[in-house]
């Protein structure tokens, strides 16, 4: 990386010293020589040009593949892989066509520079040529929009009955997280009734809601559908899971969600890294290959005030079997704040009896 | 309808006439303050553009400095940015989003529309077309004064003690509604909102008088299929800006109700610093899609003035004519009307219905095929050309480059299912920056080189030119083209700082090559802004037609005076591009050569023409000879 920089900089500082030093020599000659039409300078811009071409796309060449090692790992959810797929289809695509023009864009000002001597081709215009370059991009755009269809569609259909369901709540500056509890039915909420203890305005007054538990990470059970309900408490936020490809807005006065399916636990992730190098290079911050230390993470990209930067959550896949352990582990809200709710006149012992 | 013309053309001669022979010697005021003549009132528009380009760089400048160095101690910027540096050094974090806000609102409209626009649709517009000035002189004068007036509150709101807006460009509710949620959102959101209203007037006034001069005010034989793609583009701009601006004006006006009266337009169930709010019933995401009904159209007000200069630029110094020029003209109106239907493609993650996202993808990849048409007409105009590289060239190949690979990634991106992904990432960041703000500004620079002659009666130096061009050109690539690769990582947009993420904890070496290349660039401007400055005063004197150019505006006198010709208002007989025409002695025809006078180099059709325009000529003298 630092030779590339190093490289890069040479070689600008040296087109620049060459421009300038031609500033300087050519003022004279430019002085006697105003009948031209054009001076040496058209000369070392037309030059230029390809030069250009050819350090610019080395260095893309290049550095794409430095930049590469720290490019997210692969999708760890089931449709991930499928837009992953498609993006890299439509990065080869573009890649050709940014090319391909450029091949010429950057060739043409060199070899058709100005010549006194030359007159350049009069052609108004080509109905052969343009039809097909009308009608070769409108059958790419076709095939790209048919395919991004198809994935949109499958992503955005309604989730399978037996998800889990998660509600996620985005508030300045932090995410909750409530889990429905042993009936699988998250219970209602209501801003009404948010304060300092209730601090997702869980409404108990519905039964549903006395087993609802919020945890301090978000745990997801690998190969299961998961049901994001997602909602924000003040301004607009946005869940992102960058790892798992899944982005959904959060807006205050309108629930939204997103299902995915989790394909890759934590620990196979973790294992599956252990092989990439660049992921065994040692974080300085623990003293430990960054491998070891892998976790998923929740963020937001909906600018949400002076803490949106901060927004983290660290997401956990486990296998089915441990995800249950640990999810019937958990204590409800209710249980662990009895004399909140009995402050609202909800006797807990009361409703379980009932 | 040359009739029709011909009676506008007259009358407007005998007042131009008039004008000069009750020659008045006219106060400073007059002349250069609160003038009506459309060149003084570009020039403004110019100057003013050039100065706020320099405030909205310094503003990146100031991000770019915390995202490379997130660490360092910033304490050396506190004479400058004084209560936002803490006492341990470290920037603020509203700070650091007011300073993304204001520099995104003043590059959009501030720089790339008003200046752009504002710039060359006023000079270019009357000069192209042979008209005297705009239709009202006097709206066009107030359009500037909005404009100014914009300017200073905007300004003003930099300086309040809660800080300028600082929820993103974009200013969504509910954050930009609640003073509760940041500081900015208190009365540095207000003074944005009524900035943006005048400037909104100031938009709608100048786009008026564009869209009225370019019908009615057209000289004899200017028919719209002989205008110069410069002109045509400045009219379709003024049409989506009418069209568009209006739109904004409506969202701002919800936005300040709900601010200041109480109402619920965007606001729902919210509950924040202690208490849950009243408001129930409105919709966040109506404003996204009122904001975004003017915001996307937004894009191609400020690139396809840039495209038409580009066209113009590129056919001259290719001394080629611009090639397909109908297909241009067609591309331009299917962008701009496209521009209309595509809006939600900001939405795809908004909570919008996964339906209509599927619909406006279809409709936003659709948009890529005009683009695709009008880049492989720049490419074929220069192949077998005779190029002139001037540094209006140069910027408007530039242009071509930039419009190429930030266009390219917007198939990318206007891909809902790709989007979910990309969404408010690095990746959306380089792509816009490419395409719409530096080639967009590639375009306001080339427009700046070529006509600078005409503005100012004198040369820019050629040599500073190549080396701005250069520093800028490699320059925006080396601070824009890695941002793909951070967004591809999946880095977030106004983000204060990475360090909170192990996800984002990479690339910090490239965020420094980024920032370093961003000064750099930043920069070289002012090798620009000198060469500017300089060349008013001191520069050589333009020669009348310096570039060989065939448009109207190179007939007029050096430095054209209220009226822009002293005598009749050329005639238009042909294209604006006859460059290198086989026969032709010269490697251009201006318009205003009648086909009698060139025999040697037209078809056959022209022949035919050149005869009807002498029996023309012989009417006219009849009827002059009869009156």
């Amino acid at each position: 990386m630092a030779a590339l920089l190093l490289i890069s900089g040479v070689v600008f500082l040296v087109a620049i010293l060459a421009l300038i030093y031609r500033i300087f020599t050519l003022v004279s000659i430019a002085k006697g020589s105003t009948k031209q039409r054009v001076s040496t300078s058209n000369k070392i811009n037309a030059i230029l040009f390809p030069i250009l071409f050819v350090v610019g796309f080395g260095a893309i060449f290049i550095y794409s593949g430095i930049a590469s090692e720290d490019f997210l790992p692969v999708a760890a959810s089931a449709h991930g892989s499928e837009t992953d797929f498609l993006f890299w289809l439509t990065m080869a695509i573009i890649g050709v066509a940014f090319f391909a023009t450029h091949v010429l864009l950057f060739w043409f000002p060199f070899k058709y520079q100005f010549k006194e001597s030359r007159s350049a081709y009069f052609q108004p215009h080509n109905d052969t040529l343009e039809i097909i370059w009308t009608v070769v991009p409108a059958l790419v755009m076709t095939g790209l929009v048919l395919s991004g269809w198809m994935v949109w569609t499958d992503i955005t259909s309604p989730a399978p009955d037996d998800a889990v369901k998660i509600e996620v709540m985005g508030k300045q500056f932090n995410w909750e997280v409530r889990y429905p509890g042993k009936d699988s039915e998250l219970g209602k909420h209501n801003f009404r009734k948010i304060d300092a203890t209730n601090s997702m305005g869980i409404d108990f007054r519905d039964p549903k809601s006395i087993d609802d538990f919020i945890a301090r990470d978000i745990h997801l059970p690998k190969g299961q559908p998961v049901l994001l309900k997602i909602r924000a408490r003040d301004v607009l936020h946005s869940v992102f899971m960058p790892h798992f490809r899944v982005k959904m807005d959060a807006v205050p006065g309108m629930p939204t969600q997103f299902w995915f399916t989790p394909i890759k636990t934590t620990a196979e992730m973790r294992e599956e890294l252990s092989l990439d190098p660049a992921w065994q290079k040692i974080d300085p911050k623990t003293g430990e290959p960054r491998f070891k230390n892998f976790n998923y993470e929740l963020a937001c990209t909906e600018v949400c005030g002076s803490g949106h930067f901060a927004m983290r959550k660290v997401i956990i896949v486990d296998e089915p079997a441990e995800f249950n352990k640990w999810y019937n582990e958990q204590d409800s809200w209710a249980s662990k704040n009895k004399e909140y709710l009995s402050s609202i006149g909800i006797n807990l012992d009361l409703a379980d009896n009932q | 309808m040359s009739t029709v013309d011909i009676d506008i053309q007259s009358a407007a001669d005998a007042h131009g006439h008039d004008d000069h022979d009750d020659h008045h010697e006219q106060g400073f005021f007059e002349k250069y303050v609160f003038s009506l003549d459309h060149k003084v009132i570009a020039k403004q528009f110019l100057i003013t553009g050039i100065l706020w380009a320099f405030i909205g760089g310094l503003l990146s400048a100031i991000f770019r400095i915390q995202l490379a160095f997130p660490d360092a101690d910033l304490t050396f910027m506190k004479p400058l940015l004084g209560e936002w540096i803490d006492a341990q050094g470290k920037m603020d974090t509203e700070f650091y989003l007011a300073a993304v806000t204001m520099h995104g609102t003043i590059m959009v409209f501030f720089v790339l529309t008003a200046g752009l626009s504002g710039t060359f649709s006023n000079f270019l517009i009357p000069l192209q077309i042979g008209a005297r000035d705009m239709a009202s002189g006097f709206m066009n004068m107030l359009s500037y004064w909005f404009f100014f007036l914009a300017g200073a509150i905007m300004l003003t709101s930099l300086f309040t003690s809660t800080g300028p807006a600082s929820g993103g460009w974009v200013i969504y509710p509910p954050l930009s509604a609640l003073p509760q949620a940041m500081s900015g959102s208190g009365l540095g959101m207000t003074l944005w909102l009524v900035s943006m209203a005048f400037f909104i007037v100031s938009t709608l006034l100048g786009g008026i008088n564009y869209i009225t001069t370019v019908i009615n005010l057209r000289t004899e034989g200017m028919s719209f299929s002989k205008l110069p793609l410069t002109i045509w583009a400045f009219f379709l701009t003024a049409v989506i800006g009418l069209l568009s601006f209006p739109v904004l004006l409506s969202a701002a006006l919800l936005l300040i109700f709900d601010r200041s009266f109480g109402t619920s337009f965007y606001l729902s169930q919210i509950y924040i610093g202690g208490e849950a709010l009243p408001n129930v019933g409105g919709s966040p995401l109506l404003f996204q899609h009122l904001f975004w009904f003017l915001g996307h159209p937004e894009v191609y007000i400020v690139l396809l003035p840039a495209l038409g200069i580009t066209s113009e630029i590129i056919s001259t110094n290719s001394r080629k004519p611009i090639f397909g020029y109908r297909a241009m003209i067609g591309s331009m109106i299917g962008i701009g009307f496209l521009s209309f239907i595509v809006w939600a493609h900001h939405m795809f993650v908004s909570g919008l219905n996964p339906f209509l996202g599927s619909v406006f993808m279809f409709l936003t990849l659709i948009i890529a095929v005009p683009s695709a048409v009008k880049t492989f007409n720049y490419i074929t105009t220069l192949w077998r050309g005779n190029l002139v590289l001037t540094p209006a060239m140069l910027f408007s190949i530039g242009l071509v480059s930039l419009f190429i690979s930030g266009g390219v990634t917007g198939i990318v991106l206007g891909n809902s299912a790709i989007d979910i992904q990309l969404h408010d990432t690095y990746f959306v960041v380089a792509h816009f920056h490419l395409v719409m703000g530096s080639a967009s500004f590639f375009g306001m620079m080339a427009g700046v080189y070529h006509w600078f002659p005409k503005m100012f009666g004198r040369m820019m130096n050629e040599k500073l030119g190549y080396v701005h061009f250069w520093f800028t050109f490699i320059g925006v690539y080396m601070v824009f083209f890695p941002m793909h690769y951070i967004g591809i990582a999946g880095f977030p947009r106004r983000y204060y700082s990475f360090t909170n993420f192990d996800a984002f904890s990479t690339f910090t070496d490239l965020q420094i090559v980024i920032s370093v290349a961003a000064f750099i660039t930043l920069s070289a401007q002012f090798i620009f802004a000198f060469n500017f400055f300089f060349s008013i005063f001191k520069g050589k004197l333009a020669p009348l037609n310096p570039w060989r150019s065939t448009t109207l505006e190179w007939t007029t006198p050096r430095l054209p005076g209220h009226g822009n010709w002293p005598g009749k208002i050329p005639s238009v007989f042909r294209w604006p591009y006859d460059y290198s025409k086989p026969g032709s002695k010269e490697d251009f025809i201006p318009q205003n050569v009648p086909f009698s006078q060139t025999s040697e180099s037209n078809t056959d059709m022209e022949n035919d023409l050149g005869k009807l325009e002498e029996g023309d000529k012989k009417d006219e003298d009849k009827n002059n000879e009869i009156h």
